[in-house]
């Protein structure tokens, strides 16, 4: 039977509970949502006592299922001020599902000033008192990790930013290859850094896996399902081939790839930061072109980009990255940015807010633009530091324009608007505007359809359909987002009819049930209200569900587009 | 006329990135992507000085195609 793992840090005590009916049919996003909208006071301090951290796999994470081995991490986000979850491959979702655990909650703050560790086994979670790993960088950490309690070892750590509890501190989890994949968005980093948790550590031997209600109905649907991801040109060829960064020419000749600060729409060295740039280096220098972020991921997006002697530099390295440390910084050197991202990976800090940040910080004369040395330079002597300077970096592009007085900040509740411009692609600035999250592409990736042609056309540079689009590409992906899946199996659900279907019965094999198209819809809008009520009660609401005035007053080339939605168009997305 | 043509992602492999290139005036889109043989089916966006375009398109002087195969990422 599935159980809830509970760990109060304000006496250091462990519990173990069935799992709610209500919360039965839940996972992930649905779930980490439910429980932080039913247990934590929307009104209370991201970084106090009374805000929790839930970790919960998703539905189908821990079966066979291609790409289901997601972990979505819930708490109120202390950049947002509002309801977070943010989901991450890596080992720990796989090893939690087969521990037959629901979800993890950590609630409450410890006393003194120790710094502890979590250890969960199939008999519970432990408390641990620790000292040696405190002030470490994440890949030291798991290094250090995997000496001590062996290679298998599931971890999710923090690294200074988390402990600094800055804002934009993530939760790293390593992966198959020892690697680091995030909790990125939102400063969850910093809710676990509030409750002095350093690292948490997983031990799945003895788990009793996970059980499949009707295994032959489960193994016709997810072949169905795996061959949908094989045979759609972008899953299946394209994101293993080039990775996300594809994108950067895509957006450029659209005209929204933000430069500068979100003053161009386009970037002049687009092609040395380029996808296809890329996989060229990479296969030129020896490096893997393609990389799964989880065992059992068939699409492959990630790669690990090595340097001119062969030698890792990073990996994971995504567009959102590569586009805000490239173009919006105007930095043209892809081995800097490989080199920024292993830093952000290993300091604990959001690659995607991080970037944004760069950009309001150049526009405030901290650096020059185009200055990626400089921006290796903050992270490490700054940032990772915790100097002054570096704390005000480390709470995102919100931060360093209120201390700086910059106006053009592209945050939507105080998160960083990332690599697509709202002016110029239309339908994603709806999503950027209405996200329970804050600025957050992947909750309703209008990409798709306004660019790529993907599940039909909507053009980006008109608003007619724009609302439409984003309220069912949001409703879809916090039902999706709830099953473990990565969320690129998008692409050939929106073009391929057996898809969706074959994912939906892969969920009754998987519980026995009998769930229809129209309850994983109702699933994902009973998610979103959840959301939308907690920060409701938190005190955002749709006033704050707009873009920064600059987008309604400088025309971004070279369509010279404005941001010209009404507030009631807007506000027409929450209509269902 | 003249036209400059770009190519992104596998349309590169034994082909170019970016050409500048000569065709009648009035040559619609399709002309073009067969001409440097790229299987239709395999065209995910056409993209003419910044804008999605439709296959049966013509070309003016100066423009700017762009072809890209059906890719993404997010
Ligand atoms: S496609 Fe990319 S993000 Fe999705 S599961 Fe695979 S490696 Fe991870």
């Amino acid at each position: 039977m599935d159980k809830i793992f509970r760990v109060n840090m304000s006496d250091l005590s462990t519990k173990i509970e069935a799992v709610p009916s209500a919360w039965a049919g839940l996972g992930g996003r649905g779930l980490t949502s439910t429980i932080v909208a039913a247990e934590v006071p929307p009104t209370c301090h991201p970084l106090g006592e009374n805000n929790k951290l839930v970790f919960a796999p998703g539905l189908l994470t821990g079966t066979p299922a291609a790409n289901s081995g997601r972990l979505s991490a819930g708490a109120k986000s202390p950049l947002t001020g509002g309801i977070k979850e943010s989901n991450a491959g890596g080992t720990a979702a796989q090893m939690l599902a087969r521990l037959g655990i629901k979800a993890l909650i950590i609630e409450g703050l410890p006393k003194g000033d120790a710094w502890y560790s979590l250890h969960v086994t199939k008999d519970g979670v432990t408390v641990q008192e620790e000292t040696e790993l405190l002030g470490k960088g994440n890949f030291a950490v798991i290094e250090a990790l995997e000496a001590r309690l062996g290679k298998k070892t599931g971890i999710l750590t923090i690294g200074q930013a988390g402990e600094l509890k800055m804002t934009a501190a993530n939760i790293s989890v390593k992966d198959p290859d020892s690697k680091i994949r995030s909790h990125g968005r939102g400063g969850l980093g910093a809710v676990m850094g509030s409750k002095r948790i350093k690292f948490i550590t997983i031990d799945d031997q003895g788990a009793p896996g996970v059980k499949v209600a009707e295994p032959e109905k489960f193994k016709t649907a997810a072949r169905t399902f795996a061959k949908a991801l094989l045979d759609h040109p972008v899953s299946g060829e394209g994101l293993p081939t080039f990775g996300t960064n594809v994108l950067v020419n895509i957006l450029n000749e659209a005209g929204g790839l933000p430069t500068r600060n979100f003053t161009y729409g386009q970037f002049e060295a687009h092609e040395k930061i380029s996808g296809e740039t890329m996989h060229d280096t990479i296969v030129e220098r020896g490096g893997k072109p393609k990389h799964g972020c989880h065992a059992g991921c068939i699409i492959q997006c990630s790669q690990v980009y090595p340097d001119k002697e062969g030698k890792y530099v990073t990996s994971g390295f995504e567009y959102e990255t590569i586009w805000g440390i490239g173009a919006d910084c105007c930095v043209d050197n892809l081995d800097d940015i490989a080199v920024a991202d292993n830093l952000m990976d290993d300091i604990g800090i959001d690659s995607i807010e991080t970037a944004v940040m760069f950009g309001v910080a150049m526009e405030a004369g901290i650096l020059p633009w185009g200055d990626g040395k400089g921006i290796i330079r903050l992270l490490k002597d700054e940032i990772a530091q915790g100097t002054p300077l570096g704390r005000i970096l480390g709470g995102g592009a919100g931060s360093v324009g209120r201390a700086f007085g910059v106006t053009r900040v592209p945050v939507v509740k105080n998160q960083g608007i990332p690599a697509y411009d709202p002016r110029s692609v239309k339908g994603i600035g709806i999503t950027y505007a209405t996200s329970t999250m804050g600025a957050d592409h992947t909750s309703g990736y209008t990409i798709a359809t306004n660019i790529l042609n993907v599940g039909g056309h909507v053009d980006p540079l008109k608003k007619e359909g724009q609302v439409e689009l984003s309220r069912n590409l949001q409703i879809a992906t916090a039902a999706v987002d709830s099953t473990g899946m990565c969320i690129f199996v998008a692409f050939p659900a929106l073009d391929i009819p057996e898809c969706l279907p074959a994912l939906i019965d892969m969920i009754n094999a998987r519980f026995g049930i009998n769930l229809t198209g129209d309850d994983v819809t109702e699933l994902g809008k009973y998610i979103l209200k959840t959301e939308r009520q907690f920060n409701i009660a938190a005190g955002i609401t749709n006033a704050h569900d707009r873009l920064p005035e600059f987008f309604t007053t400088e025309p971004v080339p070279p369509h010279n587009a404005v941001w010209d939605f009404t507030d009631e168009e807007i506000d027409e997305f929450w209509n269902f | 006329m003249q036209i400059t043509v770009k190519l992104f992602a596998t349309f590169r492999a034994g082909r170019f990135a970016v050409e500048p290139r000569t065709y009648p005036p009035g040559t619609p889109i399709v002309e073009v992507i067969r001409e440097l043989d790229i299987p239709e089916a395999q065209i995910g966006m056409i993209m003419l000085n910044n804008r999605h375009a439709e296959p049966e398109q013509e070309l003016h002087e100066g423009d700017n195609l762009s072809l890209f195969p059906l890719v993404g990422g997010g």
